[in-house]
């Protein structure tokens, strides 16, 4: 079973591909990376596993971490979990069928969409926002990244997270629920979710508000598509649909935007992209929103169908999921469906401890040195140039100027003040450029039409 | 430490300018959470008063390690019943203002109920000065 380490990040960089390019630095909505040396580095405090930096780096330098898919072997029953938007990548040609029969070619012996029986996740959410009537709006705790960032960046929102856990976690206990009813012991049974983003493998990894993971493994969905393709026939496929006994229209939907608006309350918004949320998160915390009852926030635009480790395009991939959804009954016609038996046992499990706040923008514990720094940064600020550059390795002059009342920069690594420096004899024309190789690497700014950042490198 | 902000009389886009930028600076601060949405709505609330009744107005905003003190002046028409304006729901927004959402006659409740010390002061015809304390 997969142990709780606080803030895991799947996100590495390869210092091999990196070409200290800026383009990372720049799209991060938490300003969490610095170029150092020539190189990206992601501070992990900051970091939210949004993943705009992977999308955004043109040498395809930032890569995710992931587990050895051999690992399933080690299972007598082998379960693969994964969401809904993992069938919509696949060309219409291919049916369920036949993709089900694919991932058990692969090796594993059973095969669950996480949203199912998506029922009891819904009211298990309605319940949850029942009772706690003191903040509105509700926020979903669906989509990782949204929760890290409201925890670091918007502390004053935590409370309103709603204490439910994701589909993933519904599936895996349904599914282990299922085979022990069938005689499967606990420990012979290895449960394999399939993630669609980076963000859910570190919620996989370092989980908020539960002491560990149900989850025993996480496969990068982009992985198995192409292992998928590799195996998938098209020929009959055998019938599987008695796997799918439980899913429904609102379940295939779930994980798309408005999936869960849908359902909540009066008034429910839905918003994607996390630069997006990030605007309005900012108006929510000002109270310049009016009263609403339910708020689906995720990190990424059409939610999870451009998720991170999806390589169809999100639009199509929503497209086909609505359409698949049109084929299934809506979550309501289960009401009296012997599934509801399970309602006692898989409910509480779903129940998720209070998400505290963790604000890591704070400039010292200690407040009146905060204040001080504070003081100092705005100092700082009027003798940069305000070009928001990038050239000194920090996304903004304000970034920069924050690192260095943090001790972690300093004036000189601003190009411009270092040029200004120069023409008041200050520096030295060779102290100010051993400087710059400094932030950017040796021998960075020699010509040569091989080096490294070279014009459209990785594009 | 200190900032200081200028507000043009009816531009509501440029209402929660300084409520913003103070809300940044106080986060970063590391003060209390619901202390400083207290300071936000009560600033965002003045903000508006200025840019819905006056022509022009002014904020400066003082920042200690316990405290913070903000007062807004403007020039306006100033406000000839105090005790009137504090009531909640008495409003003098013309309507153009009230259909924009703004002037709903909540702007000094609501900052009163925001602040720990609010204090205004006001020559009909000529401006007004609010000054808020809150401790954190
Ligand atoms: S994953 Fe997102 S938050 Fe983390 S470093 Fe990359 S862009 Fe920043
Ligand atoms: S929107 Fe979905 S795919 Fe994207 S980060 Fe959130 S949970 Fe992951």
């Amino acid at each position: 079973m997969t142990t709780a380490v606080p803030t895991y990040h799947a996100l590495k960089v390869d210092a091999q591909k990196c070409i200290g390019c800026t383009h990372c630095m720049t799209s991060c909505p938490t300003e969490a990376i610095r170029i150092r040396n020539g190189l990206a580095v992601i501070e992990q405090k900051r970091c939210v596993d949004c993943g705009r930096c992977m999308r955004k780096c043109p040498a395809k330098a930032i890569f995710v971490e992931q587990d050895d898919l051999d690992k399933i072997k080690s299972f007598k029953y082998r379960v693969v979990l994964f969401p809904s938007v993992m069938i919509g990548q696949f060309p219409e040609n291919y049916s369920e069928d036949q993709i089900y029969a694919a991932l058990l070619k692969i090796g594993f012996t059973h095969v669950y969409e996480v949203e199912q029986p998506i029922g009891f996740l819904k009211e298990s959410i309605r319940e949850s926002c029942k009772k706690d009537k003191d903040h509105r709006p509700h926020i979903s705790t669906f989509c990782p990244s949204i929760v890290r960032l409201i925890r670091i960046r918007y502390p004053s929102l935590a409370e309103n997270l709603i204490h439910c856990k994701a589909p993933h976690d519904l599936g895996a206990h349904f599914a282990l629920e299922q085979l022990m009813a069938q005689g499967a012991n606990r420990d012979e049974i290895g449960l394999f979710y399939v993630t669609p983003c980076i963000a859910k493998m570190s919620a996989v990894k370092s989980p908020l508000g539960e002491k560990e993971s149900i989850v025993n493994g996480i496969i990068n969905m982009n992985e198995l598509y192409n292992k998928v393709r590799k195996n998938i026939s098209t020929k009959e496929a055998p019938d599987t649909s008695d796997q799918r006994a439980t899913l429904t229209r609102d379940g295939i939907l779930w994980s798309l935007t408005r999936g869960e608006a849908r359902h909540f309350g009066e008034r429910s918004m839905a918003i994607d992209g996390i630069h997006n949320v990030v605007k309005f998160l900012e108006r929510l915390e000002n109270e310049e929103v009016p009263d609403i009852d339910f708020l689906e926030l995720r990190a990424c635009d059409q939610s999870c169908a451009g998720g991170n480790l999806l390589s169809g395009n999100r639009f199509l991939t929503s497209e086909r999921l609505e359409r698949r959804a049109k084929r299934y009954q809506p979550a309501i016609k289960f009401k009296n469906h012997p599934i509801q038996e399970m309602a006692a046992t898989l409910k509480p499990k779903l129940a998720l401890d209070a998400i505290k706040p963790n604000p890591v923008f704070i400039l010292d514990q200690d407040r009146e040195k905060a204040l001080e720094k504070m003081s100092k940064m705005q100092r700082i600020i009027c003798f940069l140039p305000g070009i928001d550059c990038g050239a000194c390795g920090a996304p903004n002059c304000q970034a920069l100027a924050e690192d260095m009342v943090n001790q972690k920069a300093k004036m000189s690594d601003c190009v411009f003040l270092q040029q200004t420096w120069q023409e008041e004899n200050k520096i030295s024309t060779s102290k100010a450029l051993k400087n710059m190789e400094k932030k950017w690497g040796k021998d960075r700014f020699k010509a040569d039409c091989n080096k490294r950042g070279r014009r459209n490198e990785g594009f | 430490m200190e900032l200081n902000f200028s507000i043009e009389g009816g531009d509501f886009t440029q209402a929660g300018q300084a409520s913003s930028r103070v809300k940044a600076v106080l986060k970063q601060l590391g003060v209390n959470t619901k202390c400083i949405k207290s300071i936000v709505i009560a600033l965002y609330e003045a903000e508006v008063n200025v840019v819905a009744h006056a022509y022009k107005g002014w904020i400066n905003i003082q920042i200690d390690k316990d405290k913070i003190r903000i007062v807004i002046t403007d020039e306006g028409p100033g406000i000839p019943d105090i005790g009137k304006a504090m009531e909640e729901g008495f409003s003098t927004a013309s309507k153009k203002v009230r259909e924009m959402g703004f002037g709903a006659g909540m702007g000094l409740p609501n900052m009163k109920k925001n602040t720990d010390e609010l204090n205004i002061e006001t020559v009909v015809g000529e401006s007004t000065t609010v000054t808020m304390v809150n401790y954190f």
